[in-house]
């Protein structure tokens, strides 16, 4: 569905009994009022993917909702990415003239933009130097949603200085968050269950793209998605697929993106190849960044959906999965604990050998499969659907602004 | 004849805020628990309720549930879980009881347990936002038809938030029943029931119930 045609009435057949009109009346409280996103970037990323269509189903609500985005050259991104990085703990080199610049785009962002509603949410550390700039009237909110747990010192110290400045700050989980003077608000990502990697698929649509991928499906199909990168421990899925496949005849896909534009990626996906060798039975796809209904299909295909992170910001790919009513194994960290109700909706591991084990479990028990898939599903619809988040950005709005 | 007020459906929802109060082990917990705000006292036994649709924990205390399951304490996980919320007349004697609690079973232990593997505990608490859900009763028959259908957010925001931080000790149902319909025995009844083991589900069926004899044979107009 067209974002642009996006209206909260698309959503009662998959949100909670009730939820939808529980909503309609939340918003009479805050009609009105004006509600500013600002983010850095229109597309790509779970961020813009997600604004896209909260902000015009808030505005269908009677909200006046508006998403701006600020802009930047080259230097300012890559400012901002080593920003980032340092941010959730790299060691990075940021320079005093890569942080005033860093603060003169902000400035000239503010300048053009802005910025004036009853509250405006900043999202990221990228524009959140744009505070500098707020008007007396309205309150602004920093919306963080990258780990900072464990921050590289300096890099957190110059930041600190701005979102201080802040009314609020709101974190993905308390992990993620720091100490600050402000209050700080607890609000958990979610997926859109109508967006094209959420969707409900034909068995011939799954079918197809399975088939163009050259996926068999005569097996169970144990499937992790996700970036190639180390946290994601892709070996380690490899490893535990191999003690799996002694007693099970599966197959393992890893599918994933971020190997074009990031040499680490790259060396990842490489290593990921290597360890699969000549096993028939094991895919590793590197696929673009928009290959949404690939990815959804693949979820719909797979037995049971595996996360086995070590270190994990949100990971809403196991929201997704348990959308689709698929079992998930996936690693004791980050937001995936929160998501994955162990022994309910599936289990958190700490080793290869835990995930190994969890899978053959499951797959020894196909009841058990089903059951945990249908406690998944629901598990998501209360928890993880874009509708909750919309919930929980109206009652910042109604707090806030009362 | 004065007509009774109506009585007007509420649900709500919560706002949770971080407090960057966290605890690695039991010591700390007991201390951080001393000098927390009482509305986190609040939300980590009562509106778990109002989170937890399934209850997954082994408790339904977040205190209990912690120290069970990520310090791996199940001693003091049981003697947490046992402590009913619902029984002290404050948040602040619930708090009192949970520290002596915890401060007794560490006072035996050297060292104190704490947190190995898992997850620190990390204080929340929340602000509830009530949202009028459009229902009214001005009769019992209305009333019953009302909660049977009612949000369960509704329920907890009536029978719980009311009691505990709104000041009214027997509950709002309980207190329209007896008040404004004259209903005094079921009045008693509804404010007796007990939702720590049961949740807000149970606190609706034994509402249901109680309303259903009070009606007599009259059969009632929609679920439940």
């Amino acid at each position: 569905m067209a974002a642009s045609a996006l209206t909260i009435e698309a959503y009662r057949e998959v949100a909670p009994r009730g939820t939808i009109d529980f909503l309609l009346r939340l918003a009479e409280r805050a009609r009105g009022r004006r509600f500013l996103h600002v983010n850095s970037t229109r597309f790509g990323g779970g961020v813009a993917e997600i604004l896209s269509r909260l902000v015009p189903i808030m505005g269908d609500l009677g909200i006046k909702a508006d998403w701006e985005v600020m802009e930047g050259d080259s230097e300012f991104f890559a400012t901002t990415k080593a920003f980032h990085n340092a941010l959730q703990g790299t060691e990075q080199v940021v320079t005093e003239a890569m942080l005033e610049h860093y603060l003169e785009v902000n400035r000239v962002n503010a300048e053009r933009l802005r910025p004036a509603a009853d509250l405006v949410l900043i999202h990221d550390p990228q524009p959140a130097a744009m505070i500098e700039s707020r008007p007396p009237e309205g309150k602004w909110v920093w919306r963080c949603h990258i780990d900072l747990s464990l921050p590289q010192r300096r890099a957190w110290a110059f930041l600190r200085r701005y979102v201080i400045r802040y009314d609020a700050a709101v974190f993905s989980l308390p992990a993620f968050a720091q100490q600050l003077p402000i209050p700080q608000f607890l609000v958990y990502p979610s997926i859109d269950p109508l967006a094209e990697k959420n969707r409900r698929m034909t068995r011939n649509e799954i079918a197809k793209i399975l088939g163009a991928l050259q996926i068999p499906d005569d097996k169970p199909i144990l499937l992790q998605v996700s970036r190639f990168d180390r946290f994601k421990d892709p070996i380690g899925v490899i490893n535990a697929y191999r003690m799996v496949k002694r007693y099970h005849d599966v197959r393992l896909v890893l599918a994933g993106g971020g190997a074009t534009d990031d040499p680490e990626g790259a060396q990842v996906l490489a290593e990921a190849r290597e360890a699969a060798g000549r096993d028939p039975d094991i895919y590793v796809l590197d696929l673009p960044s928009n290959a949404h209904l690939q990815i959804n299909a693949l979820q719909r295909a797979a037995a049971i959906v595996i996360q086995k992170s070590t270190r994990e910001g949100f990971g809403l790919t196991v929201a997704e999965a348990m959308w689709k009513g698929k079992p998930v194994v996936g690693g004791a960290t980050g937001g995936l604990t929160v998501q994955i109700l162990y022994g309910v909706t599936g289990y958190t591991v700490n080793s290869v050998e835990g995930a190994a084990y969890r899978i053959r479990y499951l797959l020894s028990n196909p009841a058990l499969m089903r059951k945990m898939g249908e406690a998944g599903r629901e598990h998501v619809r209360r928890n993880f659907l874009i509708t909750r988040h919309l919930r929980d950005y109206l009652s910042l709005l109604v707090h806030l602004t009362a | 004849m004065v007509e009774p007020a109506p009585f007007v459906f509420f649900g709500c929802i919560e706002l949770r805020e971080i407090l960057g109060l966290r605890a690695r082990d039991e010591r700390e917990l007991m201390e951080l628990l001393e000098r927390a705000p009482l509305g986190s006292v609040y939300y980590h036994t009562h509106s778990v309720f109002l989170r937890h649709h399934q209850i997954t924990g082994a408790y339904p205390n977040d205190f209990a549930n912690w120290v069970a399951s990520q310090v791996r304490d199940q001693v003091l996980g049981e003697r947490l879980a046992v402590v009913d919320p619902f029984a002290f007349p404050s948040l602040e004697a619930l708090r009192e009881e949970l520290v002596s609690i915890i401060d007794h079973h560490i006072a035996a232990l050297h060292p104190v347990p704490r947190v190995v593997f898992g997850d620190p505990f990390f204080f929340v608490q929340s602000h509830v936002i009530e949202v009028p859900t459009g229902l009214e009763a001005c009769t019992l028959g209305e009333f019953r038809r009302c909660l049977a259908e009612v949000d369960a957010s509704s329920i907890y925001f009536h029978a719980l938030e009311s009691r505990v931080r709104r000041g009214h000790p027997h509950g709002d149902f309980a207190d329209w029943i007896g008040q404004a319909l004259g209903l005094q025995s079921q009045a008693e009844e509804i404010a007796r029931i007990n939702p720590y083991l049961g949740g807000l589900e149970e606190i609706r069926a034994r509402m249901l119930r109680l309303l259903d004899a009070a009606l007599g044979g009259e059969a009632p107009a929609g679920g439940g």
